[in-house]
């Protein structure tokens, strides 16, 4: 395949690898941004909204689009509830303190791994997708009569892919409505300002923090129920978002949303163009060094206020 | 009405206030004064539940309200305009005025009448409220709080920092909502704006209460000033 399609290919499988950590980062960013926790378990939520996506499709055994739905649906609820009774139990009785929080986020990362491990077992699970049709992509090439369409052989995506990516569109429009335009959206950006004041405000807090840590698991488990038809559901694939969400949370702006958008555009399609071209390897130090430099230059991310 | 009875508190280990008490009653305009560090910051706080008591009361009406957290001391009409105004920065004027909507549960009549009140803020309901000058952030801080209809009204330090005709603007609407029925508390560095609308006074030094006194007596005794203040 001539240079040309090959690069539109690995755009577009840059562009699912971008919408699946926008989501996942996204989760990242709200939690951190409205509670400053930094959650080392997210990733663990996102594998776990792949095993349970992948138990609800296998349990109901009916037409896989059925069972993607139902795990859409279900999953991302089962770790959005499992996240917040974390947070009530855990994160809430350690006062948020910001070491203690990374210490007992590590250790609910074992948990939930472990957890899992001895459940659902070390196999990695398939999701059959909803749907899968090829579509075949057309690419130009200069001819005796000018510019002309042709399809090279191999320059195709599938219909799923480019429903991850719709998908994802449409929930992180959806959050970006709750943001701005909802009570809850409000209370949260509230809360991100001045916690104190919040609570002066009638905000109870602790429960408005109980919500948020939930809505961020949920984030990471929409993202995984929509990969896990792609990509199988295993006790161990968490790492690789956790690492790339940080990044992406960090190179955007920590707690900044647009930042996150952003910079998972950037990394996702970084990582999507390098790992075809020439390895996923390459495309994680290339992210790191891309981290390395922003913490050097720019501190505060692309979007992230700079402290006084 | 909201009666502070003995109460202990203090920032980590450190004790900030070692036994205050005071009363405030309905339609009434209690100031507490005291110097810098005497405690008057502190005890705000713990009236508005934003620093755990260790020891004594405060109830509401008869209602201990002293171990409630301060979400649950809003939804029971007590409100906070605290000292350098704290308001949500990056929020509009119009969604600061909704925060203090949602604990008093109230709806567009409460928005309207506080507008009506500051109608400058009318005029910016769009704006960031951290680009607003220190006047109209005061006006917000103080609508914001006026949102939750309170029945005790807490004012930190509302003139500091304002030019004269915003220090006027402020006093009449203190002195409105003492005619509402508001039991106002109030603390304030500026002696001759307190003496002109305070029906009662406080004296803290270093977290205990010194004296409490009517403005009538205070302001027949100008020596108390210079005794327990050094004006």
């Amino acid at each position: 395949m001539d240079f040309g399609p090959h690069l539109l290919l690995a755009t577009l499988e840059g562009a699912v690898t971008a919408a699946i950590l926008a989501l996942t980062a996204m989760g990242l960013s709200i939690v951190f941004g409205v509670m400053r926790v930094v959650n080392v378990a997210h990733g663990e939520f996102y594998m776990l909204g792949a095993v349970i996506a992948w138990f609800i499709a296998t349990s109901l055994g009916a037409h896989p689009a059925i069972g993607f739905v139902a795990a859409l649906l279900l999953a991302p609820l089962a770790v959005g509830a499992i996240a917040a009774v974390s947070d009530r139990l855990i994160l809430s009785r350690i006062d948020y303190d910001p070491e203690r929080t990374i210490v007992a986020t590590i250790g609910l990362l074992y948990i939930i791994q472990q957890a899992t491990l001895m459940t659902f077992g070390p196999d990695a699970r398939p999701v059959e997708p909803p749907f899968n049709h090829r579509i075949a992509l057309p690419w130009v090439e200069w001819g005796d009569g000018g510019l002309a369409l042709y399809w090279p052989w191999g320059l195709s995506i599938t219909s799923y892919k480019l429903f991850i990516i719709g998908a994802a569109a449409v929930v992180l429009t959806g959050i970006w409505l709750v943001m701005t335009r909802t009570r809850f959206g409000l209370i949260m950006r509230a809360t991100q300002q001045d916690r104190e004041m919040a609570m002066v405000f009638g905000v109870p807090v602790d429960r408005t923090f109980a919500y948020v840590f939930g809505l961020g698991a949920g984030l990471a488990a929409i993202g995984a129920v929509l990969v896990v038809p792609v990509q199988q559901a295993h006790y161990l694939m968490g790492h690789d978002p956790l690492l790339l969400s940080f990044i992406v949370v960090i190179i955007g702006g920590l707690g900044s949303l647009p930042g996150t958008v952003i910079a998972a555009i950037l990394i996702g399609m970084t990582d999507g163009i390098i790992s075809v071209f020439f390895s996923p390897t390459l495309a994680k130090i290339i992210a790191t060094l891309a981290v390395a430099m922003v913490l050097v230059f720019r501190p505060q991310g692309l979007m992230g206020k700079a402290s006084r | 009405m909201l009666e502070v009875d003995n109460i202990h508190a203090a920032y980590g280990r450190a004790k900030a206030l070692h036994g205050v008490s005071l009363t405030a009653e309905r339609g009434e305009i209690l100031c507490i004064l005291g110097r810098n560090g005497a405690g008057k910051t502190t005890t705000m706080k713990a009236i508005m539940g934003l620093l755990p008591l260790s020891e004594g009361r405060i109830t509401l009406d008869g209602a201990n309200i002293g171990s409630r957290p301060a979400h649950e001391r809003a939804a029971q009409r007590i409100a906070y305009v605290p000292q350098g105004r704290r308001l949500f920065p990056e929020l509009s004027v119009e969604e600061n005025i909704e925060m203090g909507l949602i604990a008093g549960a109230a709806g567009p009549k409460v928005k309207a009448h506080v507008l009506e009140m500051f109608p400058r803020l009318a005029e910016r309901l769009h704006q960031q409220a951290s680009t607003l000058s220190g006047g109209e952030q005061q006006m917000l801080a103080t609508a914001r709080a006026l949102c939750i209809q309170p029945q005790v009204l807490l004012l930190d330090e509302p003139t500091e920092g304002l030019q004269p005709s915003m220090i006027d603007l402020i006093r009449q609407v203190t002195l409105r909502m003492k005619e509402e029925g508001l039991a106002v508390i109030l603390v304030e560095q500026r002696v001759d704006a307190v003496l002109s609308i305070a029906d009662k006074v406080v004296f803290l030094e270093n977290g205990r209460n010194l004296e409490t006194m009517s403005a009538d007596q205070l302001r027949a005794d100008p020596a108390k000033l210079h005794s327990y203040l050094g004006v």
